[in-house]
C-alpha cells in the first residue's frame, strides 16, 4: 500500500512540476496557438486544484528576451504580448536600465532589404514598449538583417527561428 | 557612444600587402562552341633560370575562363615560336585555331622586364595587335593581364576586364555561435586576395569609388550599425555615417564625391539620402514610409534607383539625383530588389523573385523586358563588370555561399569557389586607372 502512496504522490509531483520548455518557434505561419513566453512561472498550476489562491512569481526567473514573427510580417504575436509587457514593467520601475532591441529576418532576398525588415520587427517591440510608458531614451534598435542568423539551414523551421527580435539590457 | 566600445570590440583594418594564402577556384561551365586558339609558351631571356611569371599561363586562363575561348594544350603545338617573324601560318591553320598569340619576356634590369607579345590570324595571315609592355616583378602579372586585355579585345570587340578586382565579404564559423567577418579585395581571377578588414561583427554592402582606391562599405562594429570608407593602399579608414538607427547602402556618385546611402533613424524609417563626403552633409531624398534602400547612381548622374517596398512589395524606383518624384521602373514579377546599373546604362541588373527562387534578372532598360540569368534559389548581389559584359553574384552551392559570373545575356556562366567560409557580396571594381 505505501508503495502506491508513493507512486501517487512521485506522480502528483511530477504533474504539478511542470515541464520547462524551450520555446520554439511556429514553423507555420497560420498557426496562432504558439506560446513565445518562456516566463509565465505559472505554466502547468493554475487552477489544477480549483481552489482560490494567487500564484506567487519566482523572483529569480528570467524573462524570455526573443520574440518570433510569422513570415513577411513585423506584428508582434498575442502571445508574446505579455512578454512584452513584462519588459515594460521592468524598464519602469528602473528608469536607468536600457535595453538595446536586435531585429533580424530570414535569409530570403536582399540583403539590405533584409536590414529594413529586422528594423520593422525591432520597431514594432519598440513601439509596443514605449506606449506602455518606456521612455524613447531607454531604447535602442539595431537590424541585423539576415546577418546574425540563430538557425544556419535553409528550411522554414530555420527561417522562422531566424525572425524575431532580441532584446538586450545594456548598461 | 563609443564609450562603449570598451568590451569586446575587436576589427582589424589592413593596407594593401596582407596576402592570404587560399584562393578562389573558378570552374568554367562555359559556351557551347568556344573559340579555339593558342597560346604558346612564352621565350625567356634573363638572368635566372625562369621567367618570373608564366605569362602563357596567365594569358590562356583569362581567355579560357571568360568562356569564348578554348586553349588548345601545348603538346598540340607543331612549332613554338617566341617571335612573330617565326610563325608558320600553315603550322596553325591546319590545327582550326583562329588566333595563336607568340612572345617573349626580356630581362633589362635588376628588377626590369619586358614583356612582348603578338596576335596573329592564321587563316588571314596577318598580325592583329602586338606590343611590348614594361615591367616589374610585382606588376608582371598586371601586365600579363594586360596583354590578355588587348588580344581579348582584338578578338571580340569587347574590352577585357583581366586586370579588374573584385571586393567580398566572407563569414567564417568560429567557436561556438561566434563568426568571423572579412573583407577581402582581389583579381577577378581569384589570385592576390588580401584582406582589408576583419571583425567579429557583420560586415555589407562593399562598394568601390570610381577611382578604384577606396572601398565604402557599412560596419557592425560596436553593435550598430555604421559606414565608412576605407583606403585600400594605406588602410586608412573614416566613418562617413553613424546616426542612431540603420546606416546602409552606399554606393559612390560617378565622380566620386557623394555616397547615396539608407538613414533609418530612430522611428527607423529607411529612406534614400544623399552625402556629400566631405562636408558630411545629407540631403534626404525619400520620405515615404515605407522601406526605401539599395541606392545606385546611374552612370550619367543623373538618377538614383533603389528598392522600396511602398506597393506593397519590393520594386525598383529611380528617383532624379536632386530629388523628386519616385517613378516606378519594374512591373513584373513580386519582388524586386538590390538594383545595379551596367556601366554603359543600358541595363538594370536586380534581386527577382522567379516562381519562388530568388534569382538575377537583367532589364534592358530602353526595351524593358526582363532576362532571368542565373538559376539558383538564393540567389543575390549582382555587380557589373565594368565593360558591361558580365556580372558577378552571390549563390549558394551544397549550403555554402559561393560566387558565379554570367554574361550579361545569360549564357556563359562560371563558379568560383572560395575555400574560406560564406561568401558574400561581391563588388566588381572599375577599370584600374593608371596613374604614374
Amino acid at each position: 500500500m505505501s508503495y502506491y502512496k508513493i507512486f501517487a504522490i512521485a506522480v502528483l509531483g511530477a504533474l504539478l512540476a511542470g515541464c520547462p520548455s524551450t520555446p520554439v518557434p511556429d514553423p507555420d505561419p497560420s498557426d496562432t496557438t504558439y506560446d513565445g513566453g518562456d516566463s509565465a512561472s505559472t505554466d502547468g498550476m493554475d487552477g489544477f486544484d480549483g481552489q482560490d489562491g494567487t500564484v506567487i512569481d519566482d523572483p529569480f526567473e528570467q524573462l524570455g528576451t526573443v520574440i518570433y514573427f510569422d513570415f513577411d510580417s513585423s506584428e508582434v504575436r498575442a502571445a508574446d504580448q505579455d512578454l512584452v509587457a513584462a519588459h515594460a514593467i521592468q524598464l519602469n520601475d528602473e528608469s536607468f536600465a536600457s535595453v538595446r532591441l536586435e531585429g533580424h529576418a530570414d535569409e530570403r532576398g536582399s540583403r539590405e532589404y533584409n536590414i529594413g525588415l529586422g528594423e520593422r520587427r525591432a520597431q514594432a517591440v519598440r513601439q509596443m514598449l514605449m506606449i506602455q510608458g518606456v521612455k524613447a531614451s531607454q531604447i535602442q534598435t539595431v537590424s541585423f538583417g539576415e546577418e546574425r542568423p540563430d538557425a544556419m539551414g535553409s528550411s522554414e523551421s530555420d527561417y522562422a527561428r531566424n525572425r524575431r527580435v532580441e532584446i538586450r539590457y545594456t548598461d | 557612444m563609443f564609450k562603449k566600445l570598451s568590451f569586446a570590440v575587436i576589427v582589424i583594418v589592413f593596407a594593401a600587402n596582407n596576402a592570404v594564402a587560399q584562393k578562389l577556384r573558378i570552374d568554367v561551365q562555359g559556351v557551347a562552341q568556344p573559340t579555339p586558339v593558342a597560346i604558346v609558351p612564352f621565350g625567356w631571356e634573363g638572368n635566372s633560370p625562369a621567367m618570373p611569371l608564366d605569362i602563357a599561363e596567365v594569358i590562356k586562363g583569362d581567355l579560357r575562363r571568360s568562356g569564348r575561348f578554348s586553349p588548345i594544350p601545348e603538346n598540340d603545338m607543331l612549332q613554338k615560336p617566341t617571335d612573330g617573324a617565326d610563325v608558320d601560318f600553315s603550322d596553325w591553320s591546319i590545327l582550326g585555331v583562329e588566333a595563336v598569340v607568340v612572345g617573349k619576356v626580356t630581362q633589362v634590369g635588376v628588377n626590369a622586364y619586358s614583356l612582348r607579345f603578338q596576335l596573329f590570324d592564321p587563316f588571314r595571315q596577318r598580325q592583329l595587335v602586338g606590343y611590348q609592355i614594361p615591367a616589374s616583378r610585382g606588376t608582371m602579372r598586371g601586365a600579363a593581364h594586360r596583354a590578355a586585355d588587348m588580344i581579348y579585345e582584338k578578338l571580340t570587340g569587347i574590352k577585357g576586364v583581366f586586370g579588374t578586382k573584385v571586393a567580398y565579404v566572407t563569414a567564417e564559423q568560429q567557436a561556438g555561435r561566434e563568426r568571423l567577418y572579412s573583407l577581402i579585395v582581389s583579381d577577378q581571377d581569384g589570385e592576390n586576395e588580401f584582406k582589408i578588414m576583419e571583425s567579429k561583427d557583420p560586415i555589407m554592402s562593399p562598394a568601390w569609388s570610381p577611382d578604384s582606391r577606396q572601398l565604402a562599405y557599412v560596419s557592425f562594429e560596436g553593435s550598430r550599425s555604421s559606414i565608412f570608407i576605407q583606403n585600400l593602399r594605406s588602410g586608412n579608414r573614416f566613418q562617413v555615417s553613424n546616426k542612431p538607427g540603420i546606416n546602409g547602402a552606399p554606393a559612390f556618385s560617378p565622380n566620386g564625391k557623394k555616397l547615396v546611402i539608407t538613414l533609418g533613424g530612430v522611428e527607423g524609417n529607411p529612406d534614400i539620402y544623399v552625402l556629400d563626403i566631405t562636408s558630411r552633409q545629407v540631403k534626404r531624398l525619400t520620405t515615404h514610409r515605407a522601406i526605401d534602400t539599395e541606392g545606385t547612381w546611374s552612370p550619367d548622374g543623373d538618377h538614383i534607383y533603389f528598392t522600396s517596398d511602398r506597393s506593397g512589395g519590393p520594386q525598383i524606383y529611380r528617383i532624379s539625383a536632386n530629388g523628386g518624384t519616385p517613378e516606378r521602373v519594374t512591373f513584373e514579377g513580386s519582388y524586386n530588389a538590390r538594383p545595379r546599373l551596367s556601366p554603359d546604362g543600358t541595363r538594370l541588373a536586380m534581386v527577382h523573385n522567379d516562381r519562388g527562387n530568388y534569382r538575377i534578372a537583367v532589364m534592358n532598360i530602353e526595351r524593358k523586358d526582363l532576362l532571368v540569368v542565373s538559376a539558383g534559389r538564393q540567389d543575390e548581389s549582382p555587380s557589373f563588370a565594368p565593360n558591361s559584359d558580365s556580372l558577378i553574384y552571390a549563390t549558394r552551392q551544397s549550403g555554402d555561399g559561393v560566387l558565379e559570373t554570367v554574361s550579361a545575356d545569360g549564357l556563359i556562366r562560371q563558379k568560383m569557389a572560395s575555400g574560406q567560409g560564406d561568401v558574400r557580396e561581391p563588388v566588381w571594381s572599375p577599370f584600374p586607372k593608371f596613374t604614374k
